[in-house]
Order: C-alpha cells, then sequence, then structure tokens
C-alpha cells in the first residue's frame, strides 16, 4: 500500500542552492527506508519537506493522501500530529523529567493527564526507558537522550517516523542500541520508518531499503542495499 | 457530537494551560515583568489624571457655557420698529443661538426688586432712564467676540458686551490643558506597549525550545500564541491595578476636601459614584488592551507563525 509518493519534486532554496531535483520517490505502509548521500546531497532537506517545515519549489510530497506541500502554514500541526521526528540534536527541555518531556507532547494536544500517563508509560517501556522517569535530560547519557527523544516521538501512535541522523551525536555501541529500539518499532507497531544517516555499519547491517542522494539528484535505489553498492560515497 | 465535545474539552485544557504558563512567565522573568508593570503602572496614573482632569474640566465649562451670554443695549432714543430691526438682525448672525429682547421696562421692574432705595429712585423719575436690551447667546466660548464685535458695528447699538475675555481664558487654558495630557498619554501608551512587546519578546526567547517543540509534536499556532497573549494581558491588568486604588481613593479624597471648602465653592466636580466605577473600567481597559497589543505585536515579530 503505497504511504508517502514524491513527484517530479524540487527544492531551491531562496539563496539559489538546488538542494533537490526532480526527485521521484515511492514508499509504501511499514518500510524501513535510509536516506544516505555526502553532506550537502539534500538529505535534509528531503525530511524537512517531509514534515512541511519547507515546501518543495515544484513537484508534490503526498503523504496518506494529503499534499504536504499545499499545507497552509496555519495547517501544518494537523499533519505534525500524525508525524514522529527525532533529530541529531534531541531537542528535549532540559527542566522536565523523562516523563514530562514526552508527556509534554501530548499535553500540548490537549490530552488530560489521565490519558496520557498510560500511553508516555508505555511509549517509555517501547524504548526502554521505564526506570528512568523522574530523571533529568541532564543526567541520561546522549543513547539515553536519543531514547526519550524516539519515545516522545512516537507516544502519539504515529504512522511515520521521521529520523534525521538519529545517531550522528553517539558512538557505534549505542548507535547498534538506538537502531534495535527503531527496528523495533517499526516491526511491531508497523511504523513506516524514514532515517537519514551517515553510518556505513548501520545501513550495511540492516539490510533495508537505501535511497541515495547525489548533490540533490536520486542517485541509486536498492531493496535490500547497502553502502557497499554504492562505493563512490 | 461527542467528537465536538472532547474537541471543546481539549480546547478548555489547552486555555488553561496557556493561563497557567502566563503566570509562570510573569514570575520567571521578574524584573522584566516588573518593570513592565511598573511603567503600565505610571502610565495608567497618568492616564487617570488626564481622565479626571478633563472630565471635571469639561463638567466645569458646561457650567460656564451656558452663560455664554453677550447683554447688547440699544440707544436711548430707539424706536420700537428699530428695536424689532436690531432683533431680527442679531438673529440672522449664525453662531447666535437665542435673542431674548429685555425692554427697559422690565429692567424697570427687575431693578425695582432688587432694593428698596432702587425701587423709590426709579418710583421718582419719570422717564424711565433704563436702556432696552437683548440678551443673546451663542454656542461656543471661541465666538463671544466675532458676535460682540458684529453686533456693536449695527445701527442704534449702544452697546454689546460679555464676560469679556474671562470665560474665554479660561476655557481656552483648559483646552490646551485637554490638548497636552492627550498627547502625553498617547506617547506614554506607545512606550508602554513597546516595553510590554520587549517583555513578551523575552519571553519568547527564553522558550524558543519549547516553542520549537510544540510545533514539532503538532500544536496548533493559536495554542503557541495564547500564553504570551496572556501574558501580556496579565502584565496589563497587574499594572492597572495601582492606578485604579490611586484613583479612587485620590478622587474621594479630593472631592471631600473641595466640596467642604468654602474658597473652592464655586466650582463642582463630578460626584464620584458612577465616575470612579467608570473610570476603573476604563483604565482596566486601556491597561489590558496595551498589554495585548504588546505582545500581539512581539508575536507576530518573534514567532513568526
Ligand atoms: N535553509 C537553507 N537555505 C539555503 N540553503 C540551504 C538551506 N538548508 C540547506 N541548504 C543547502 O542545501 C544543500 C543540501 O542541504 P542538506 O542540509 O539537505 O544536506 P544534507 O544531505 O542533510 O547534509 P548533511 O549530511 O551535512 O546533513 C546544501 O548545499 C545546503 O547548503
Ligand atoms: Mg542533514
Amino acid at each position: 500500500m503505497r504511504f508517502i509518493e514524491i513527484k517530479n519534486c524540487y527544492k531551491v532554496y531562496k539563496n539559489g542552492v538546488a538542494a533537490i531535483a526532480d526527485l521521484t520517490l515511492n514508499i509504501n505502509k511499514g518500510e524501513f527506508i535510509f536516506v544516505i548521500g555526502a553532506s550537502g546531497s539534500g538529505k535534509s532537506t528531503l525530511i524537512k519537506m517531509l514534515y512541511r517545515e519547507e515546501k518543495p519549489t515544484k513537484g508534490t510530497v503526498e503523504i496518506g493522501g494529503i499534499n504536504v506541500g499545499k499545507l497552509r502554514n496555519r495547517t501544518v500541526y494537523k499533519l505534525r500530529r500524525k508525524l514522529g521526528i527525532v533529530f541529531q540534536d534531541f531537542k528535549l527541555l532540559p527542566k522536565l523529567t523523562v516523563y514530562e518531556n514526552v508527556a509534554f507532547a501530548l499535553e500540548c494536544l490537549g490530552m488530560k493527564g489521565s490519558e496520557i500517563r498510560p500511553k508516555v508509560i508505555k511509549a517509555l517501556d517501547h524504548v526502554g526507558l521505564k526506570d528512568k522517569i523522574r530523571s533529568f535530560p541532564g543526567e541520561l547519557s546522549g543513547g539515553e537522550q536519543q531514547r526519550v527523544c524516539i519515545a516522545r516521538a512516537i507516544v502519539n501512535n504515529p504512522k511515520l517516523l521521521i529520523c534525521d541522523e538519529p545517531t550522528g551525536n553517539l558512538d557505534p555501541k549505542t548507535s547498534k542500541g538506538i537502531m534495535e529500539v527503531l527496528e523495533n518499532i517499526n516491526k511491531e507497531l508497523g511504523t513506516t520508518i524514514i532515517m537519514a544517516t551517515h553510518d556505513k555499519e548501520i545501513v550495511n547491517r540492516m539490510k533495508k531499503r537505501v535511497i541515495v542522494l547525489e548533490d540533490g539528484l536520486l542517485a541509486e535505489d536498492h531493496e535490500k542495499g547497502s553502502y557497499k553498492a554504492s562505493e563512490s560515497i | 457530537m461527542r467528537k465536538e465535545v472532547i474537541k471543546r474539552v481539549k480546547a478548555f485544557r489547552i486555555l488553561g494551560r496557556s493561563i497557567r504558563d502566563s503566570f509562570k512567565s510573569v514570575f520567571r522573568n521578574f524584573s522584566l515583568s516588573i518593570a513592565s508593570i511598573l511603567c503600565t503602572t505610571i502610565t495608567l496614573i497618568l492616564v487617570a489624571i488626564a481622565i479626571v482632569i478633563s472630565a471635571n474640566v469639561n463638567h466645569i465649562t458646561k457650567d460656564m457655557e451656558e452663560e455664554l451670554t453677550i447683554v447688547v443695549y440699544a440707544n436711548a432714543d430707539t424706536s420700537d420698529e428699530q428695536l424689532k430691526q436690531i432683533e431680527n438682525e442679531i438673529k440672522e448672525i449664525s453662531e447666535v443661538a437665542s435673542v431674548v429682547a429685555k425692554s427697559k421696562e422690565e429692567w424697570r421692574l427687575e431693578m425695582k426688586s432688587y432694593s428698596e432705595t432702587l425701587n423709590t429712585t426709579l418710583e421718582y423719575l419719570e422717564e424711565n432712564p433704563l436702556l432696552d436690551s437683548f440678551i443673546v447667546t451663542v454656542n461656543d466660548a471661541e465666538d463671544l467676540r466675532p458676535v460682540a464685535l458684529e453686533i456693536r458695528e449695527m445701527n442704534n447699538i449702544e452697546s454689546a458686551n460679555y464676560g469679556e475675555g474671562m470665560v474665554e481664558d479660561i476655557i481656552s487654558v483648559f483646552d490646551i490643558i485637554q490638548t497636552v495630557t492627550l498627547v502625553m498619554v498617547i506617547a506614554l501608551i506607545v512606550v508602554t506597549a513597546f516595553l510590554i512587546s520587549n517583555t513578551i519578546k523575552l519571553t519568547i526567547f527564553s522558550r524558543r525550545s519549547e516553542i520549537e517543540i510544540m510545533r514539532l509534536v503538532g500544536s496548533s499556532n493559536t495554542s503557541i500564541k495564547l500564553p504570551f497573549v496572556f501574558e501580556g494581558f496579565l502584565l496589563g491588568i497587574l499594572g492597572s491595578i495601582i492606578p485604579i486604588i490611586i484613583m479612587i481613593y485620590g478622587y474621594l479624597i479630593m472631592y471631600e476636601q473641595i466640596s467642604n471648602s468654602s474658597s473652592f465653592s464655586i466650582i463642582e466636580l463630578i460626584s464620584p459614584m458612577p465616575f470612579i466605577l467608570i473610570t476603573s473600567i476604563t483604565l482596566l481597559l486601556i491597561g489590558s488592551l496595551v498589554g495585548m497589543f504588546g505582545s500581539a505585536r512581539a508575536v507576530r515579530k518573534y514567532l513568526k507563525i
């Protein structure tokens, strides 16, 4: 079942940089897909167009039948509620506990405390952090902080999880743990996951679909691909 | 139906959160909040003074303006026909509100009633020594002089006099006072709005990561803006408390003093009861509106949504 449909998509920034050029890409429900490419090849730009931080200059980006590029600024929040987003820098609130950080996402949507609680516990359980509920982000390791972010991203049961270099700040062992968490989410919850990364090892080990971007162009698209298939990078 | 209800409940919860956040924020940026509140306080004290002064000045000048009259005397030997003509001519002047003829006979009767001596003196005289006259009223204090001058130019006029300067001077001084206070108050309101806007800007800045996350997890723009608008509102309300108290007590004391003092007996202030209530509400409204306006400006400028 087709979930994301990107058609002849271009992104030219205001300063004239063409970050994405003529990209056509389809992603099915439940897929786990890596987006790789050299620095500046347009990975983050593609991710940003998915959560409508940037609008495509030309062409369409559709998620679940919604033309994302056509959304008005005022209604973007409706899309965001159906997505989970994870970044390299964790974007946690330092003055809130782990629990509060995850609950924050639901409070923003106006849910009530008793409704929030089981969802937060479940999400934290999924990332293996149930016993750190009362810790503050400053008391956690990088890997643990990223798990909190993932819990926050999945707490509202999104259909799509978007990750921009989630392991970029982590050592290989910690990264492996994060990838296990993501794979679990993909398998158990059926969440579609798109992840931009630089990490060779991860891509080679996971044997998932790999999209390779080169100067904004779609260079390669492999089922069960790996970094080896694109030695040029 | 059920979905609608849930939606409304959620909206209320977000509203509650916004109010809570705005209170928290006022305390978090305490020094800047205090600065905004103080600025609002000073502004509103001046606004209160301006309102009290101008309302009372209006009240007093209204009294005065009711006496905007010119007394016109005709020459001694003017015939009844000529008198009629003078009356018509005066009526034709556009600034004139009313003309009442008062004959020398009427004057005589009035004067007789003033005192016994006058009575006997007038009885004693064969001819009525008084003059036929007209009491002319005008609409505006500024019209007194030109209308009087115009009447003096007419035929058979002995004199046309009015409060000669006194009333005009007082009213024009009051006009100047009103204009100056109005300009000052507007300037201060603008300054206050800017200061509140700056306070909100700092709040926005200190909460930028929170705002970023709110946007990522799908908070609507309204629910992101709401706490800041509330904060401005709150600053405005807090800033209007002291001015309202000062105004109420100040006015009551002043009213008491003036109405009990003999030297001010000509001045009569507006009675306090509906007046201080209306002024309090006005101050509260100005404070909260300035606060919300300031925060709306900051939100528009620094939130970029
Ligand atoms: N906001 C922006 N304004 C102008 N140019 C931009 C903007 N964001 C990115 N670019 C440019 O677009 C191109 C693609 O950037 P992008 O961030 O998508 O690359 P990336 O593949 O994510 O790189 P990295 O691996 O370093 O994160 C780059 O040349 C970059 O300089
Ligand atoms: Mg990037």
